[in-house]
């Protein structure tokens, strides 16, 4: 038990010093039926490192990495190269181990990473203000919805058919519970839905992902006005971060609330979690937002310095009345990402932008030239294509190779069975040509 | 309070004497860093991207963006600036961490290696479940032991952190009642002594909040519950071993009251890390408890995130789990995505997350529990709950403590020693950090005026407690002696003095803007 300092004779030493008779003596408090005497069974004995690292080191290897083979997944987890510098630094120990920055005279490390992260999301979303990061992006996004609701004070909120299902899934099962009126377009593989028409005095705010789930990209300026034209907010969610390198921001369309997943930047895919959810807004919502700010102030010396603030939102204070329930934020994602955004910096964003489109491009064409159906005109780094039979099936075979191909559009909405021969493509920096080879070659075997 | 050998710390008067000032502003290894954006030098990159194909963009008729206003840092500036910023941060790495509530322990970096191995860091949440099984097939052993150690029949794992586990676990009560045709209940008792999220996450699944005065010993009693019971009382969301640092002795009974008055009870795991190998939970009578990954199970909470939090459940709610879900079938294992695949009569409430749980925290809490196994853990939280009565045997007769009894792995006492000295508990904390330790919670839980709140954890050997101890007791020696002056002026060798919090919520600064031209 290599993590406990304290010897026998410290107890015993402890003990006297507490004048307890024994450590079973400190427990008195529980409930002798509910005493358990003896390890429980069914659960191994401590183990050596070596022998932890063999256990999962074994778990480990019955998994195919993404990066050992052709890969194409996307739909909301991207895989993208971090920088060694990165992790190198992400796992100092000053950061890996610290907690809330309660006392910021010695967390100001944290505090002055998080303002940081802060400017650099509203200078990618084009908003005026980010909070210190959520859990993810689905969560962000009904928080979202909720905090539309309370500026407007309205109760219906519109979810495109673009949405991410599992945005639109965690904001109905958040929201549903306080009663909020959900109006939700069906799945738009086109891209050709009419929000507008969704708007009336009632709505609270529209939600649109931007690329969309299909990857069509849209001009939302027409749809910012006629929802501000009925007093509704618009909430736009980005589920791939590095496309707010090429594309027009949000906030420059019109966008009242951003909220986005950042797994893009510096953090890598980890089946799914921790995730970093973004979050932006107008100044003139603050005081509406969730989750946690860090904000600048002066130290007692009159020097710079940076402190949590305008906690008066949050549970700790306001608790049954706070605008969420949420306690952390995702710390250590957030300084991932950070600190990647800062080594790419103005010229490596956009050029990181560029080349994932580009790529996605020349895959398009790529495929195209092949016989393959792609169903978008515009796109970012991932579009929709159109496979003969069953997309699963065909992900499936092209699994054994080891290929993965990409995201059926069935394992997202599985109801809906016009959709099962659709397939998403996703491209990244680290697709190779060699890549797009193997997929338009293994694809054009099944055609 | 280096007691052996030569002095390390100069005493105030030296201090001012060696203080000359510096031309930068430096000193020595702790630097003023400037912000990023300041930093800045525009065109330079840390990072070399191949160029990208000649291709015709492809954007929908959009035209690409305006600058963004990023700064431009080589890769150099890059290091040395995380480098510096990580030199102003009191980590558990650093030093002693007691903050009570928050359970900072040691964080093993064997769990760090291991999350960082290819096959779990770089698996994507909608590969084949072919190609993932090894993924899969360890959600479902931490889901064993975390079931098994609670007695619980079955555990939700997607939660991303203990607040959000509250909620799934309100969720799923708030399920199981709709589906007994008693949407009426609407109603959850919470103890004042509740940590924020309590009341914030019972308001947020649509409840009414109904507070339960803690009794004078601090614990809840089965009377005061019983007052509080009706028809419309949906649970009880009670913290056991409390926010005040003790058991609640009489737990089953209220678990006995609630059930028998239609409800269900909510358990806050938080303070799981004082029972673990020991106590049961659904030997309580608990439905519903989440486990803070970070706090029983030492994922690291690096600045505040991320957290995990599974919610074990018992029979009574495990239909209700959220979706996605592990199960284990002929061949192999397979995630429960959809309504339209769940089987056996579950119903589950939704979907809480994106994807599958918090997986990188999965590995490292896995790994942890196996470095442990049921031997060690179990000793794990007999050495927190020696080490916490340990603490409060050592300062009881100096420092008041509010309730009787043995407590369990924090120690809690009250500000009353410091009453006419001109000392607040603010400033005590401050003048801990002088001494290099990070303060204990301060001013919860809210049921105690002026609490101190210390949790130092399995993890501290004799010797760092013993320094504590005497840090602690010299702090408040000074206090009674009237050094009001030491504490007000504290801390003194911190990157940075007291900061102005006012002034930072009146007029939030919460982003850097150029300077006007």
């Amino acid at each position: 038990m290599r993590y406990l300092p304290l010897t026998e004779a410290d107890r015993q030493a402890m003990l006297a010093a507490i004048g307890a008779p024994s450590v079973d003596a400190l427990f008195g408090d529980v409930p002798v039926a509910a005493h358990l005497t003896q390890p429980i069974a069914g659960l191994a004995p401590h183990q050596g490192e070596l022998q932890v690292e063999r256990a999962l080191g074994r778990l480990a290897a019955r998994n195919v990495a993404a990066g050992s083979c052709p890969s194409f997944l996307g739909a909301g987890a991207y895989r993208h190269h971090v920088p060694a510098a990165v992790d190198q630094l992400l796992t100092r120990g000053e950061f890996l181990t610290s907690y809330t920055p309660y006392q910021p005279e010695v967390t100001q490390g944290t505090l002055q990473y998080l303002f940081e992260f802060q400017t650099q999301v509203a200078l990618i979303t084009g908003m005026d203000v980010a909070n210190a990061s959520m859990y993810d992006g689905a969560t962000a996004c009904a928080e979202a919805v909720l905090m539309a609701n309370r500026v407007t004070r309205r109760n219906r909120a519109v979810l495109s058919g673009g949405l991410h299902p599992h945005y639109r899934e965690v904001t109905a099962t958040t929201t549903g519970v306080l009663g909020v009126d959900l109006v939700t377009l069906p799945a738009d593989p086109k891209g050709i839905e009419d929000l507008v028409a969704a708007i009336d005095d009632k709505t609270s705010c529209v939600v649109v992902q931007n690329p969309t789930l299909f990857g069509h990209v849209a001009d939302l300026t027409a749809l910012a006005e006629a929802c501000h034209a009925k007093g509704a907010l618009l909430i736009v969610a980005v589920t791939e971060v590095v496309s707010l390198g090429l594309m027009p921001s949000p906030g420059s369309m019109g966008a009242d609330i951003v909220v986005a997943e950042g797994q893009s930047i510096g953090n890598g895919l980890n089946f799914g979690g921790p995730y970093l959810g973004l979050f932006a807004t107008r100044d003139k919502f603050v005081r509406q937002m969730p989750g946690r700010l860090c904000g600048e102030t002066v130290d007692a010396d009159g020097k710079r310095g940076f402190v949590l603030t305008l906690s008066t939102r949050e549970q700790h204070i306001r608790r049954e009345k706070a605008t969420s329930n949420i306690c952390t934020n995702s710390g250590l994602c957030a300084l991932a990402f950070t600190m990647h955004l800062s080594l790419l910096g103005e010229v490596g964003f956009t050029g990181l932008a560029q080349l994932n489109h580009a790529k996605a491009v020349q895959l398009a064409d790529k495929l195209a030239a092949a016989g393959v159906t792609v169903v978008n005109q515009g796109f970012f780094n991932e579009f929709t294509i159109q496979v003969t039979g069953d997309a699963a099936a065909v992900v499936d075979t092209l699994a054994a190779e080891p290929i993965l191909a990409g995201v059926p559009v069935s394992r997202l909405h599985p109801a809906q069975a016009d959709l099962a021969g659709l397939l998403l493509v996703a491209v990244t920096e680290t697709t190779t040509e060699d890549d797009m080879d193997a997929l338009v070659q293994a694809l054009g075997g099944t055609k | 309070m280096n007691t052996q050998g030569r002095k390390t710390t100069p005493d105030a008067e030296s201090a001012a004497a060696t203080d000359v000032g510096t031309y930068t502003g430096n000193r020595a290894l702790v630097h003023e860093e400037a912000l990023i954006f300041e930093l800045d030098n525009p065109g330079v990159t840390g990072v070399d991207l191949e160029a990208a194909p000649a291709v015709t963009s492809r954007l929908g008729g959009l035209k690409a963006r305006d600058a963004i206003g990023l700064p431009g840092l080589s890769e150099p500036t890059v290091v040395r600036h995380y480098t510096r910023l990580s030199q102003k941060n009191f980590g558990i790495d650093s030093t002693m961490y007691p903050l009570g509530s928050c359970t900072m322990k040691h964080n093993p970096r064997l769990n760090e290696k291991l999350a960082r191995l290819p096959g779990f860091s770089d698996i994507h949440p909608l590969q084949p479940q072919s190609t993932v099984q090894g993924a899969l097939e360890l959600i479902d052993q931490l889901a064993h032991w975390l079931k098994t150690l609670t007695g619980m029949p079955a555990v939700a794992m997607s939660p991303a952190a203990g607040a959000h586990g509250e909620l799934c676990g309100l969720m799923a009560i708030r399920a199981a009642l709709q589906a007994r045709g008693e949407s009426s209940r609407t109603r959850v008792l919470v103890p004042e002594s509740a940590h924020g999220t309590n009341p914030a996450t019972a308001a947020f699944c649509g409840f009414t909040v109904d507070a339960i005065p803690a009794e004078a010993n601090g614990r809840v009693s089965v009377a005061a519950v019983k007052a509080k019971l009706g028809p419309d009382v949906a649970c009880i969301m009670l913290t056991n071993p409390n926010t005040c640092g003790l058991f609640e002795p009489q737990v089953k009974e209220i678990a006995d009251a609630v059930h028998a008055a239609g409800g269900y009870f909510y358990c806050d795991g938080a303070n799981y890390n004082a029972i673990v190998g020991r106590v049961r939970p659904a030997d309580l009578g608990v439905d519903a408890m989440h486990i803070n990954l970070h706090k029983t199970f030492s994922t690291p909470h690096g600045g505040g995130g991320p957290g995990s939090g599974p919610v074990v459940l018992s029979d009574a709610l495990a239909p209700y789990a959220p979706l996605p879900y592990v199960v284990h079938g002929t061949d192999g294992f397979r995630l429960v995505e959809h309504e339209g695949e769940v089987e056996g009569g579950n119903q589950p409430f939704g979907r809480l997350k994106a994807f599958h749980g918090q997986m990188g925290m999965f590995v490292r809490a896995l790994a942890y529990i196996l470095s442990h196994g049921a031997d060690g853990l179990r000793q794990a939280s007999s050495d927190a709950v020696l080490n916490a009565n340990y603490i409060k045997a050592r300062l009881q007769d100096l420092m008041t403590v509010p309730f009787d009894g043995y407590c369990m792995h924090e120690a809690l006492f009250d500000d009353r020693f410091l009453k006419d000295t001109g000392v607040t508990t603010l400033d005590f904390a401050k003048a801990m950090i002088d001494e290099g330790f990070h303060p204990m919670t301060m001013y919860f839980p809210l049921v105690v005026h002026g609490a101190f709140l210390i949790e130092p954890t399995e993890t501290e050997s004799k010797a760092t407690i013993d320094q504590f101890v005497g840090a602690m007791r010299h702090l408040a020696g000074k206090a009674k002696a009237g050094d009001a002056a030491h504490f007000l002026a504290a801390p003194r060798y911190t990157p940075r003095r007291r900061l102005d919090e006012t002034a930072a919520a009146r007029k939030p600064v919460l982003r850097w803007l150029p300077p006007a031209a």
